[in-house]
């Protein structure tokens, strides 16, 4: 039973788990699930600077999402050092890790490759524009886009919002623009 | 006396508030572990989707969008209410109509993903998971929002 919980969870385990989390805070708290309201509860907490979208009562509405996240830090802590050994290499395809390779990535252990996510990655410009950029990006674009995976991919498609469909059009085009054509660019 | 009866009210009110925040921290935790172990916070399983190399990543998010949309319906149907006996709030007209607000947004945070190989929730499981360097990639995440947040009234939506 730990052996089937510390190896990768196939897809069709996660996916309905996941599908599961949308139906439960539906009847829980009578809200669609998101995830990326946490940046703008946390703005607004910190550092809202008399800007309008974060002059509202974060306790009341973002509490909830609040503790959400705080969870999901902890259940990181859960999955990636409970639940699994420090080796585990993530098993994506042959086509996938020949591009990688191409692109000088030597480390395949773990969820993200070493050589670009660490510190000491930070002092060159792809690991730059991989964090910062990256991180910027997604922070950015979800809260323009009123919503991340979370929202619109997954519960925007439960309940079959055409902004959501259009919104993961979004998602794809941007990422593909950045696997296909800015990734190359960096390496 | 008002104040009297209205006392222990906002007690209990306050113990119910509470109480889902633990249920929420709960969920939250559930989450983190979905999220590694499914590995859709791993940048390479990103990498992999956005050059259609493996079905997982579709399998992952399709398999949460059939379950949630068949409980939805069902919800609909049935009239459920929540577990207080309030109405559920599904989105409303203003938030199911598209505008470019969803297809722009939604590419920028597009280009995003496909760089830092993680959207919003994975970010906060892998700083959780001891991915120090993922720190610096949610304050920049909040940095993008906190832009946004100032340029909203000059960006079309």
């Amino acid at each position: 039973m730990l052996d089937a919980l510390r190896s990768p969870w196939p897809w069709w385990v996660a996916g309905p788990l996941i599908g599961l989390v949308v139906l439960f805070v539906f009847w829980y708290g009578g809200r669609k699930w998101g995830v990326s309201q946490s940046l703008q509860h946390i703005c607004a907490a910190t550092l809202p600077r008399g800007i309008e979208y974060f002059r509202y009562d974060w306790r009341k509405d973002g509490s909830w999402n609040l503790a959400m996240v705080a969870g999901v830090v902890l259940g990181g802590f859960i999955g990636g050092r409970v639940l699994s050994g420090p080796d585990d290499v993530v098993a994506i395809s042959e086509a996938t890790r020949a591009d990688l390779i191409g692109f000088g990535i030597t480390d395949f252990t773990g969820l993200v490759p070493s050589d670009l996510f660490s510190f000491q990655a930070l002092l060159t410009p792809t690991g730059v524009a991989l964090v910062i950029g990256g991180g910027f990006l997604v922070g950015f674009g979800a809260r323009w886009a009123n919503g991340c995976t979370s929202g619109h991919a997954i519960s925007g498609l439960a309940t079959l919002q055409p902004s959501s469909l259009l919104a993961v059009i979004g998602f794809f085009l941007g990422g593909l623009i950045s696997a296909h054509f800015l990734l190359p660019l960096l390496f | 006396m008002p104040a009297a009866t209205s006392a222990p009210a906002e007690k209990h009110e306050q113990a119910r508030s509470a109480e889902s925040l633990v249920v929420y921290l709960l969920l939250g935790l559930f989450l983190g572990i979905v999220f590694l172990k499914s590995e859709v916070a791993s940048w390479f399983r990103i990498q992999e989707m956005f050059r259609f190399q493996a079905f997982r990543m579709y399998g992952v998010i399709g398999g949460a969008v059939a379950v949630g949309a068949l409980g939805v319906a069902l919800l609909k149907r049935t009239g459920a209410l929540t577990i207080r006996g309030e109405p559920i709030q599904f989105p409303d007209a203003e938030e199911r109509r598209p505008g470019i607000r969803h297809f722009a947004g939604g590419t920028c945070f597009g280009l995003g993903w496909g760089l830092l190989g993680a959207c919003p929730g994975p970010i906060y499981a892998l700083l959780g998971s001891g991915l120090g360097v993922m720190l610096v990639a949610l304050v920049s995440a909040l940095a993008g929002a906190w832009v946004y947040g100032l340029l909203r009234p000059e960006l079309p939506h």
